[in-house]
């Protein structure tokens, strides 16, 4: 039997979701029998593959960049589970929406200076108006709220999905879990 | 504590197919809590007048146009009450849903973290995400007060601490200024809570507050736990008839 390809996605989140997924720990040992991480910030491979079974999506949609990304992620994905608060509120990189982007880039890059105090217009993904949550911009199929989410649900959400159902969890995690 | 004196009635009615009894001058969660059937509240807290204001707790009553806030609805003889028929639940959601998307209810950053009655509901109700835009306003956080923190980020206008402040304390230091997106609890008459000629620093509002809106300083991450026993006591003795 062909294992399920799985890929993992980083957009505007501190990688902390990514932490928790890595601390499945030995669970991840007979995951590894089922699935395969075919693309994510804990393999190899550059190149998102032309077909994924289930991609999870840790962080806000916050720059061009990530938007570009989960649209691409999107076409070439059967299940999107958006995982953590960032993927499902825009949480903490949501904060700066209230302020907006010019005030939010002066305060990083000069009023916090002092050397050389400028806002980089190249090689850095220019910032959306609003950092904002996967499911505004693109169908989101599962939602795993947590910060992060512990490294149980998100095993419980994997375990489910091979089982071919979408899991239920109403009652197994939380905004800021 | 109903009054020997008044007069009421026995009435019977039918709560989610279950037939039970309650008094005529109970409200309809009242009679639903004495029959251990929960409805989900959140400006509502014993010990303190019912506002009806969040529209959290409202069920459908066979035959009404309209939902009805179980909080300040009133029972009567051969109601028929739905407090989870799928119309309600669907109403609940979005009302949470709203309160969620008009203020900045960052929970993994917020002093309530894990002790917040919104959490809670939200759990309770299965919201896993708010599929309402954020409006995200930016809201000034008061902390000139030696001691409490009002940050209006977190309030969802439960009133809470108005009722407490009035009711309890006989302060009257909290009211809500302005109207409908705008309306905010003010100390005073707007003035900086720190400044308040009114407050005694009592601390009720900060812990009958339901979630991170009022909390104490010095307080981080997830460490503000509310403490309300003071409030069932405080209600039950005044009531004692000397």
């Amino acid at each position: 039997m062909s294992r399920v390809k799985v890929a993992t996605v980083w957009l505007d989140g501190c990688s902390g979701c990514h932490m928790s997924f890595l601390d499945m720990d030995e669970a991840l040992i007979d995951l590894g029998k089922k699935i395969e991480v075919v693309y994510s910030p804990l393999v190899d491979n550059k190149v998102f593959p032309e077909s994924v079974d289930v991609s999870i999506v840790e962080g806000a949609v916050s720059s061009e960049e990530d938007l570009h990304k989960i649209r691409m992620v999107r076409e070439r994905t059967k299940i999107l589970v958006a995982l953590g608060d960032c993927a499902v509120t825009s949480n903490v990189p949501g904060m700066r929406n209230p302020f907006g982007v010019g005030p939010i880039l002066h305060r990083a890059y000069t009023e916090n200076v002092s050397i050389q105090p400028k806002t980089p217009t190249q090689v850095i993904p220019p910032l959306l108006p609003r950092a904002r949550p996967i499911h505004s911009v693109v169908a989101v199929d599962v939602f795993v709220p947590g910060c992060p989410p512990s490294a149980g649900t998100i095993h419980f959400v994997l375990s489910e999905l091979l089982e071919g159902r979408i899991p239920d969890l109403s009652q197994k995690t939380r905004f800021g879990a | 504590m109903p009054d020997a004196t008044a007069l009421y009635q026995v009435v019977t009615l039918v709560i989610n197919g279950v037939e039970i009894s309650a008094r005529s001058d109970q409200t309809i969660m009242q009679a639903a809590e004495e029959n251990e059937i929960e409805i989900p509240g959140l400006c509502h807290l014993t010990g303190l007048k019912d506002i009806g204001a969040c529209r959290l707790c409202v069920v459908e009553v066979k035959g009404a146009p309209r939902l009805v806030p179980s909080c300040v609805t009133r029972v009567a003889e051969g109601m028929e009450i739905f407090t989870h028929s799928e119309r309600v639940v669907n109403y609940r959601r979005t009302i949470l849903e709203m309160l969620y998307a008009e203020r900045n209810h960052v929970c993994s950053v917020c002093v309530s973290n894990g002790h917040c009655d919104l959490q809670a509901l939200a759990l309770k109700c299965g919201l896993e995400y708010v599929h309402l835009p954020y409006m995200t306003p930016r809201l000034k956080i008061d902390a000139s007060h030696d001691r409490f923190v009002y940050d209006p980020n977190r309030c969802v206008l439960c009133t809470r601490c108005v009722r407490v402040c009035d009711e309890i304390e006989g302060a009257h230091t909290w009211d809500v200024m302005g109207r409908g997106i705008e309306a905010r609890v003010v100390t005073d008459l707007g003035q900086p809570w720190g400044e308040s000629e009114t407050c005694t620093g009592c601390g009720k509002c900060v812990h009958v507050c339901p979630t991170g809106a009022l909390f104490e300083k010095g307080k981080s991450v997830a460490e503000m736990e509310k403490r309300r026993q003071f409030l069932p006591y405080l209600t039950v003795m005044r009531e004692v008839k000397r």
